[in-house]
């Protein structure tokens, strides 16, 4: 049932061609995708790529149009010579003569040509970066101290290769406006800009948003939007991401953490069926920040700044950190049990669930799993907001696809929700199992609670429903628990834990097996690995998967 | 103020787009044409131009920004113009230079253009006016001078009524 996605989608067999880098010889495509996956004559700096041979460079950036300004991937080559006759030189060995370019070249942006020779490591290669770099620093403010990006700089890494211990400039230099407010969640420092365009390509080129450009002239140079008009497009922080110096820093983070001190853990966007994947930089059990991950299937390098900003909830003061029984602080071990012995004396279709499609495979699948057991109903919620044209979705539940998957909603979402509600007010559901939804606001009144005989919930943050729950189990963010969700368009991805739970909080997967165990007996998923597993085994969509075989961005099953 | 482009105005403004394949190549011309009607180039006006391209403000903004000659404050009805490039740097461009603004009560260590109070005069250095074996060279508003002697600087300074 599944389809294997390789990140990149196989294109028809492409012409190869042979060139050498320092010497070695490799094959490379004639044609590789550019920025839009269009197929274009293969670059000097991308045969360098697959030759595994650093070139440094500054605006070449492999998810947006080739600018060429920089000049920090100039390289030498030769190709072979040609006689009067038009045909190759031979040397006496009988290789071809390589007639060396007089002249260096952009690799970024000069296609390679077959025989090509490409050289990286010459002395004259060697002063050409140290030159290009030098000029770059010549009005730099050399504030690494207190800048955010010392750590992720391009500046600073290339300065240790190519660098200069003392400037030899003596003039003064040239000042330039420092921490503009350039939108709602950027800040531009235009003294650390380098003028590589990387921002203003990204916002014209991707975002579709010409919003950014280069005014004045000469070394007075300055990124700047048009007075008047903040940078605010909800992807303007993938600039930040994207700028190699510490000219564009997100308002969030700035001065908030060194980055050497984060702790990064792959993970996943949970703020809408995009699944944009991406790595969570914490310390300390603290969340500092959310950056994309790249995955080509999904959200090439980019995310939204409504995805990326909204972490702190996580961190709220009022998260639910205690088990409750009836109100009063109990143990997982105690409520655990008695909630198993109620479920295994409740008769046949009076149990009822409504799962958060917030929830991960694992635990809707678990849940699924005791619906079974005791014949009872379920449903999810729906959760939407306006789509744009690039990443994000109508559909703001991480997981839609699993909660249909897993046989816990129907296609349509929410069309059980009047059956509970009515059956509890007939009496015959007794039992209503909540997990991450506030009911009361989807047409199961705080009244209609009320009536139950037992109402089971988990959570993670205070809501009318948990404050009517006579069991509450509290739960985890995705950053505290492993699991995985099924993206809109069937992509199953994992994510891994990056902080601890907080308080007693458990990942309901973890307490969910504990409870499924206990009432149907079924048991074999100690680890999330054989959860998962057990559940591909199960569910016909995810047949076939394995947590492993998932890798770092999943795998695209039919849904 | 509010920006108003009177109709013969836009009717040239719309000819002169017809002269490029691509409507944006016009940008310049329609700078000038703005510039030299209104004297210079307001925010309305960079907006207004932007609108008529189907470009954003900030791709009209780049060249306004880039190109000294537009203008994006009001300046004197007589806008003096140095040469400050080498020859006429030589030539005694700085002392004529400096002579204008002790003149005109201006501030001669102020960078960029500066115009009188009375909005009569502006003086600003700019780079070579192609009259380099003349140094030092000026202009005043479409005239040019040559040889330009503090004597002869006042001579023109007088004729400006
Ligand atoms: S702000 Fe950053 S990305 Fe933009 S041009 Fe400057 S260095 Fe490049
Ligand atoms: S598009 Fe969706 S998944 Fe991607 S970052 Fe935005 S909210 Fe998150
Ligand atoms: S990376 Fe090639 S010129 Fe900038
Ligand atoms: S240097 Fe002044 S006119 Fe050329």
């Amino acid at each position: 049932m599944t389809t294997q996605e390789t990140a990149k989608p196989a294109p028809p067999a492409i012409e190869k061609i042979k060139v050498k880098v320092d010497g070695r010889e490799i094959e490379v495509p004639k044609l590789s995708p550019d920025y839009t996956g269009k197929l274009v004559p293969t670059t000097m700096l991308q045969a360098c790529d697959a030759a595994k041979t650093d070139v440094p460079h500054y605006c070449y950036h492999p998810k947006l149009p080739i600018a060429g300004n920089c000049r920090m991937c100039l390289v030498e080559f030769g190709t072979p010579a040609l006689g009067p006759d038009r045909k190759p030189v031979m040397n006496p060995d009988g290789t071809p003569k390589i007639a060396k370019s007089p002249r260096p070249a952009i690799a970024c942006a000069t296609p390679i040509s077959p025989g090509m020779e490409i050289y990286t490591k010459t002395p004259t290669v060697k002063q050409m970066r140290e030159g290009v770099l030098e000029s770059l620093l010549i009005n730099h403010p050399l504030d690494c101290p207190i800048c955010d990006q010392a750590g992720e700089c391009k500046l600073q890494e290339y300065s240790v290769d190519y660098g200069q211990s003392a400037s030899r400039f003596v003039e003064p230099k040239v000042h330039k406006p420092k921490a503009v407010d350039l939108g709602p969640r950027i800040m531009l420092d235009a003294e650390r800009c380098i003028l590589c365009t990387r921002c203003i390509r990204f916002t014209r080129d991707v975002a579709g948003d010409d919003a950014l450009g280069i005014i004045n002239r000469g070394s007075y140079n300055t990124i700047s939007t048009y007075p008047g008009m903040p940078f605010d497009n909800n992807y303007t922080l993938n600039t930040v991401d994207i700028c190699p110096v510490g000219a564009l820093t997100s308002k969030d983070f700035r001065f908030q953490m060194r980055v050497w001190f984060l702790k990064e853990t792959k993970s996943v966007c949970t703020s809408c069926a995009t699944g944009c994947n991406i790595v969570i930089s914490s310390r300390e059990e603290k969340i500092y920040r959310y950056t994309p991950r790249e995955n080509d299937a999904v959200n090439s390098t980019w995310m939204c700044d409504y995805g990326r900003l909204n972490y702190k909830w996580i961190q709220r003061e009022d998260r639910l950190k205690d088990v409750l029984v009836r109100g009063q602080k109990s143990s997982w071990t105690a409520a655990l049990s008695e909630i198993a012995e109620k479920l295994k004396q409740a008769p046949t279709g009076s149990v009822a669930i409504v799962a958060s499609a917030r929830q991960t495979n694992e635990e809707l699948w678990l849940l699924s799993k005791l619906k079974a057991k005791l014949g009872g109903i379920s449903d999810s919620i729906e959760r939407t907001g306006d789509a744009d044209k690039l990443l994000l979705v109508a559909d703001r539940n991480p997981n839609t696809n699993g909660a249909r998957l897993t046989g816990i909603c129907f296609t349509e979402m929410g069309i059980n929700l009047p059956k509970i509600a009515d059956g509890i007010a007939s009496g015959k559901i007794k039992t209503l199992i909540v997990f991450g939804e506030d009911v009361t606001k989807h047409g199961i009144s705080a009244e209609l609670l009320g009536k139950l005989e037992t109402l089971i919930v988990s959570d993670i943050l205070p809501n009318a429903t948990t404050a009517a729950a006579h069991y509450l189990l509290p739960g985890c963010a995705h950053a505290e628990k492993r699991g995985t969700f099924t993206n809109t368009k069937g992509r199953v991805q994992k994510f891994m834990q990056a902080v601890q739970p907080k308080g007693d909080a458990r990942p309901e997967w973890d307490f969910l097996h504990d409870l499924v165990y206990n009432v149907t007996g079924k048991n074999g998923f100690l680890t999330i690995e054989g959860l998962f597993n057990e559940m591909a085994k199960d569910v016909p969509a995810f047949n076939g998967l394995t947590w492993a075989a998932l890798g770092n961005t999943g795998v695209t099953v039919t849904i | 103020m509010s920006f108003t482009v009177p109709p013969n105005l836009e009717a040239e403004i719309d000819e002169l787009i017809t002269h490029y394949p691509v409507k944006r190549s016009a940008s310049l011309m329609l700078l000038h044409a703005v510039q030299e009607h209104f004297g210079y180039i307001s925010q309305e006006a960079v907006e207004w131009i932007a609108k008529k391209l189907g470009l954003q403000p900030i791709n009209v903004y780049e060249l306004v920004t880039f190109y000294p000659m537009f203008r994006q404050q009001p300046v004197g009805k007589y806008q003096i113009k140095v040469c400050r490039t080498l020859s006429c740097a030589l030539g005694g461009s700085h002392e004529l230079y400096k002579h204008f603004c002790t003149k005109l009560g201006l501030d001669p260590h102020q960078h960029g253009l500066q115009t009188t109070k009375d909005g009569k005069f502006s003086v600003e250095f700019v780079e070579c006016l192609a009259g380099c074996g003349m140094a030092p060279v000026m202009m005043c508003n479409e005239d040019f001078y040559e040889n330009v002697s503090t004597a002869k600087a006042d001579e023109i300074v007088s004729q400006c009524k």
